[in-house]
């Protein structure tokens, strides 16, 4: 399907660039007129894989996180999250809710929750030390449809 | 985002303001604590009035809080917390660890 619209963004992955991913986002899915709670989710979604990659993927070191967003007809909107980090061995396992690798921090376990929950659709690829790849879907119903 | 931090009688409230994300999390966590080690509160209040975006890493901070406050026998409140917040909160069960009110005026819970 031909997007009606489509953007890139390559950030590094510092955690200051959380806050910009996710804003870049919502700007560009505005004209979509998503509703507060729309707009939440997506926002939400986007900072969990964001953050994914800077806490887990490029744990050790400062990558590359590709972001790609297409806007569908039908106001649907695809957003693509990929690093070139350490990969997930088992995706299945560190999808389950609570489950995380993380011992220094406070980290939840509940990205992959957060993004299944508040997205339509959810598709996660990974190779280990190659990278991961996360495609989030959703549609937005307000007028933009 | 930024805590404002006060100390009453045996309540201890954090005003929470901004965006809540791993990135913030961090500095936010240690302020908190730092008073609420010395105060040993029976309640800790965490005021979400002023927060416009969280991500699971609110999650993180509520539930640390928590086992803090239970740590010494206090108990945690989570007010003023929008629809939104609600939602990411209510995913990890945290309306059922905490006390829920809403201070706003027109707000129900």
């Amino acid at each position: 399907m031909k997007p009606v619209n489509e953007m890139k963004l390559v950030i590094p992955s510092r955690s200051s660039n959380e806050s910009f991913a996710r804003a870049a986002v919502a700007a560009f899915i505005a004209p979509l007129d998503p509703t507060i709670g729309e707009l939440a989710d997506i926002k939400t979604a986007v900072s969990e894989a964001v953050t994914n990659c800077i806490v887990h993927a490029y744990r050790d070191d400062l990558g590359k996180i590709y972001i790609q967003a297409k806007i569908l007809e039908q106001g649907r909107v695809v957003i693509r999250i990929r690093d070139t980090g350490c990969g997930i061995a088992d995706v299945k396992k560190a999808m389950e809710p609570l489950y995380t690798t993380c011992t220094t921090g406070e980290r939840a376990g509940l990205g992959f929750a957060v993004m299944q929950s508040f997205m339509d659709k959810l598709r996660v690829t990974s190779h280990p030390d190659r990278g991961t790849t996360v495609t989030m879907e959703k549609r937005i119903l307000s007028k933009g449809a | 985002m930024d805590v404002i931090l006060t100390a009453e009688g045996e309540l201890v409230t954090a005003a929470l303001s901004g965006e809540i994300d791993h990135h913030g999390a961090g500095e936010i966590r240690q302020r908190i604590d730092e008073l609420v080690q010395r105060a040993e509160p029976k309640e800790l209040i965490l005021d979400f009035r002023d927060v416009t975006f969280m991500d699971s890493s609110g999650i993180g901070l509520v539930m640390g809080r928590y086992r803090l406050v239970q740590s010494f026998g206090g108990t945690l409140c989570l007010r003023n917390v929008s629809a939104p917040l609600k939602k990411v909160m209510k995913l990890a069960g945290l309306d059922r660890i905490a006390r829920m009110e809403d201070t706003r005026p027109g707000q129900k819970l």
